[in-house]
């Protein structure tokens, strides 16, 4: 059971945890203006990399405050972590 | 009896008397199984798996390959290693032939797990890890030190000099050191059984005193140091899994722990120096002594010594067999095969550092040709291995590498190195290589023979390392062997992966506290005791319970699900509904917010009106829906399904957090806060009315979807016109305090109508007769609110909402998409099965030969009171075009036609909802 360390919790055990898929992907801004590929890019596309991978974190049985986490998915090592930008950062669902 | 006088650490004094096989033998505190059988001579324990050859004790702890033995009494445990079984009075077990035999009855000793924290977690006490502790200790920082066994020291006999003094001396002083410090936990009987990421380890504590039999311990250290000694190395030759052979030791083990002498005769075959103590100890102990060194060199301090004693060494000799039937009677020594008498068979081939802890996180091992063993290679974080799982083997090397600058002080023993020798000359069929699975080197000459090339692919051909003991003997020496017949280095061909846990853990240990009541946590209602009271019958929703009927004496489910219908479509009924979630929209734009995740508008809603709302993923499929109340112009009351509370709540403040991080909101869970209680059905009014007098709730006064502030008895009470049932209806809600109190004024005012409390299977009959679907029974994250016939509740005036652009893919205006509908069979008689098919009905009425094209399922179905008939809700491609179309419906082998028709089949004019 890995540590994370939440930005404002300090380290927490992975279990208190959920993951919110890859990092800064805004919602569009006019979603109407889009084709049917580019929404659907949109929904269902994320990048898969080897190595370091933005992602949105959610502290969930803790502060419940979402964040942004560097972390290399070769080793699951989490070699940043940082509150959100302002906005855009992404929602998945 | 092989006790011998002036040795052992048992507690002589005191006898216990345990029952093996139907035979009692005599021991005493601080044996274990293997040393009183031992101490007994008794017979071999068990016959093996495979070809029902004799198995005895082959070594003193968790290495041992044999051995296993059922525990019977106190409590059934299978397959338990004799050696590791500490004797209690009563106790009693029998040898297990390949399977063991589990509890039939509920264990009732107690386990637990205890969360620990600490700087440094040092795991086994032997040299290396007490020295370890002790600095750690005394640089002032929180210690915890775990071992497996029953006392301290490690493989310390009492024989070796430290810091001038006998080896014991020194480990009683480091404990005591250790036991007066504050900052240092010290625990014995505690096997480290898994390492995890960032200095996670999990230990199981086998308890003597206290509540619980055996805890688990999750240690978090900030550092841990790995000092769990090394495991011995058999040496494979023919016939060497016959009784009386022995891990050499091991036998010093049973000496200088029991005070057991293990054999009389004792033939040592080694291509290693330590064996020579076992040799020496064993002599001095009174057995008579031949050491055959398969290495041309013999190290010179022990040939003194073996000269001094009388003790005949042969170098340059290996053993290449035995004989003997329930037990050895001769080793085979050299080419010729010599009959060497002996009742005991010493057999070391150096040591294989305990390298478990250091893999579990991915630590990489490396070959050390000097050793003849892996080792730990590249360091990891926040992990030290010291001593002999390290591969340093002698006790100055530990000390020195452990101590830092105060160690201990040993002296050096020069020796010489170890010969690595898997196996001697023989019949490979008769070479045994796992002893419990009944692998030998034959098999694993089939397995390279067949192709194989890792040592992985071996294992899994073989089992070799598969059984309780998980290959702590066998792995190596398999991967030497399998080197061997490849013609490769076993450098490249390495080990198999050593994964947690390290001995068996108890699957009650694991779960420690959490099982049965405290498995899972239960969420009741705070009108939970008047559903008991009533009867009622519960089902799980989520961890919810939830009253689903009421059953009457005599009364199955179907008929007193059709009596709470009847109840409230004819007169009142009541239903707890507290279990829906609420969450509380506070802010200035909590009306904006509402608006993007509903599909329709929530921002026009009045204060003092509810609306119903569906909520989307950006897929445009249906997520949850339910009623949303506008309390203020900048406060929202918004209900959720009872499953889906805390994921809408969470989807609620992802967006916030996110996306809309502008927005000022706050979302606040209400659930367990407030309560509420449907009132339903053409009375309710009256029922309303009559506990609440200073509400008008005429129509006119109290319209449909409008909500209004009350209160009874000076409690604030809120009162809703909310329908799930198509009838006149009130939503009751107030504080979870009082909720009890309303149910029961409630049911007070409702006697005179017959008021009858119904439960859930009854609420989703009633709203399936109006069409009504329920989120995650009908849908299936694959529906639209258009599909459902929602298309009412999608805005066409907001520019966006979660969802919306979804809905304008082709694919969602197909009009064969599967839509709900409802399915009434043709025969008014056949309860169809949710889940069942739709397919089309042939002209013979029978089920076509496959395939058969599937046109849908059926989503609930139910027996009506108001219809008389039983009914269903169905996903049908293009549903709504063909209502009135007849489909078959498989059940039970037989096709069952059903008319396809509008969901809403009681009351669509909807003439009842304003009473």
């Amino acid at each position: 059971m890995q540590l994370i360390a939440c930005p404002w919790c300090g380290p927490r055990e992975e279990l208190e945890f959920s993951y919110g898929g890859q990092a800064h992907v805004a919602y569009p801004s006019d979603p109407a203006a889009l084709t049917d590929e580019q929404w659907a890019r949109f929904v269902f596309f994320r990048d898969n990399p080897k190595g370091p991978f933005a992602e949105r974190w959610a502290h969930s049985a803790g502060c419940r405050r979402w964040f942004t986490a560097v972390r290399d998915t070769r080793t699951h090592r989490f070699l940043s972590v940082g509150p959100l930008a302002a906005s855009g950062s992404g929602a998945t669902s | 009896m092989s006790r011998v006088e002036g040795y052992g650490r048992v507690d002589r004094g005191r006898t216990v008397t345990v029952t093996v096989d139907g035979t009692a033998y005599t021991g005493h505190p601080g044996d274990t199984l293997a040393s009183v059988l031992l101490a007994h001579d008794a017979r071999p324990l068990d016959t093996s798996i495979k070809y029902g050859r004799p198995r005895g004790i082959g070594a003193a702890w968790v290495e041992d390959p044999t051995g296993l033995v059922q525990i019977e009494e106190p409590f059934p445990e299978p397959m338990v290693l004799a050696s590791t079984v500490e004797i209690t009075d009563g106790l009693v077990a029998r040898g297990v032939d390949g399977q063991g035999r589990l509890s039939q009855v509920a264990d009732v000793a107690r386990y637990d797990h205890r969360h620990v924290h600490c700087d440094v977690l040092v795991v086994g006490a032997g040299p290396a890890g007490l020295t370890a502790a002790r600095r750690a200790a005394r640089e002032g920082l929180d210690v915890v030190l775990v071992d497996d066994r029953p006392e301290p020291g490690g493989t310390l006999t009492g024989t070796e000099t430290i810091d001038g003094r006998p080896s014991r001396e020194f480990v009683a002083d480091v404990v005591a050191e250790l036991a007066a410090l504050p900052t240092v936990t010290h625990l014995q009987r505690t096997t480290a059984f898994g390492h995890h990421d960032d200095g996670l380890v999990l230990a199981l504590e086998r308890r003597t005193r206290g509540a619980s039999r055996q805890r688990v311990h999750r240690i978090r250290a900030a550092r841990v140091v790995i000092a769990a000694g090394a495991i011995e190395r058999p040496i494979v030759f023919e016939d060497d899994d016959r009784p009386g052979v022995m891990l050499a030791a091991s036998a010093r083990d049973f000496l200088h722990r029991h005070g057991v002498l293990a054999g009389r005769e004792v033939v040592v075959c080694t291509s290693d120096d330590a064996a020579y103590a076992a040799a020496v100890d064993l002599l001095d102990a009174a057995a008579a002594v031949r050491v055959l060194d398969a290495r041309s060199r013999v190290p010179e301090v022990w040939a003194r010594r073996c000269a001094e004693r009388g003790i005949e060494v042969s170098a340059g000799t290996q053993v290449r067999g035995t004989r003997g039937d329930d037990r050895v009677t001769a080793a085979l020594v050299g080419e010729e095969r010599h009959e060497v008498p002996c009742d005991l068979l010493l057999v070391s081939g150096g040591w294989n550092p305990t390298v478990h802890l250091f893999t579990h996180v991915g630590g990489r091992l490396t070959w050390d040709p000097a050793l003849g063993a892996f080792r730990p290679g590249t360091p990891l974080p926040g992990v030290e291995v010291v001593g002999a799982a390290d591969g340093v083997f002698d006790l100055a090397g530990c000390l020195r590498q452990a101590g830092g600058p105060d160690a201990p002080h040993a002296d050096e023993e020069p020796g010489e190195p170890t010969m690595v020798l898997w196996r001697t000359a023989g019949d490979p069929a008769r070479q045994f290589v796992d002893l419990q699975r009944d692998a030998t080197v034959a098999d694993i000459a089939r397995a390279v023979g067949a192709g194989m090339r890792s040592v992985e692919h071996v294992k899994r051909y073989t089992t070799i390392g598969t059984a309780h003991d998980q290959g702590k003997t066998s792995g190596i020496v398999a991967s030497g062997i399998t080197a061997e017949l490849l013609g490769r280095p076993i450098e490249d061909l390495g080990t198999t992966t050593f994964r947690p846990p390290y001995t068996p853990v108890a699957f009650a240990a694991l779960a420690g506290r959490a099982r049965g009541d405290l498995y899972d946590p239960v969420r009741t209602t705070p009108i939970h005791d008047r559903h008991v009271a009533a009867g009622a019958e519960f089902e799980d929703v989520g961890q919810w319970k939830r009253a689903r009927h009421y059953p009457r004496v005599g009364e199955d489910m179907t008929a007193a699900v059709l009596r709470e219908c009847a109840a409230v479509r004819t007169s009142v009924g009541v239903m707890d509904g507290s279990t829906l979630g609420k969450i509380d929209v506070r802010g200035p734009d909590a009306a904006v917010l509402l608006d993007r995740l509903y599909t329709n508008v929530m921002s026009s809603l009045k204060v003092g009106r509810v609306r119903y709302g569906v909520m989307c993923g950006n897929d445009g499929m249906v997520l949850d829906d339910g009623t949303v109340l506008r309390l203020a112009d900048d406060r929202f009351l918004v209900t959720t399904t009872t499953g889906n509370a805390a994921a809408v709540l969470d989807r609620m403040e992802e967006w916030l957090q996110t996306e809309w991080p502008d927005l000022r909101v706050r979302l606040t869970s209400v659930t367990e806060q407030l309560a509420i209680v449907a009132v339903a059905g053409p009375r309710s009014r009256d029922v309303v009315g009559a506990v609440f007098a200073d509400v008008d709730v005429t129509n006119e006064a109290f319209g449909f979807m409008s909500w209004q502030d009350t209160a009874l008895d000076g409690v604030p009470v809120r009162l809703a016109r909310i329908s799930f049932s198509g009838e006149l209806a009130f939503e009751v809600s107030v504080g979870s305090w009082y909720a009890a109190a309303v149910w029961d004024r409630l049911l007070e005012a409702g006697r005179p109508y017959g008021i009858t409390p119904y439960g859930t299977e009854t609420m989703h009959v009633l709203r399936a007769e109006k069409g009504y679907p329920i989120i995650g029974q009908d849908t299936d994250g694959t529906v639209t609110p258009h599909d459902l016939g929602l298309g009412w509740a999608v805005s066409r005036k907001k520019p966006d909402f979660l969802g919306k652009r979804s809905f304008a893919r082709p694919q969602n205006q197909d009009p064969r998409r599967k839509q709900l509908v409802s399915l009434l069979p043709v025969d008014a008689a056949t309860k169809l099965p949710e889940g069942s098919q739709i397919v089309d009905l042939a002209e013979d009425g029978r089920l076509p030969a496959p395939p058969v094209p599937m046109l849908g399922h059926v989503t609930s179905s139910y027996h009506s009171a108001a219809l008389a008939r039983p009914f269903a809700l169905a996903l049908v491609k293009g549903g709504r075009e063909r209502i009135g179309e007849v489909v078959g419906v498989p059940v039970a082998g037989e096709l069952v036609a059903a008319q396809i028709g509008d969901t809403v089949l009681v009351d669509p004019e909807g003439a009842r909802r304003d009473g």
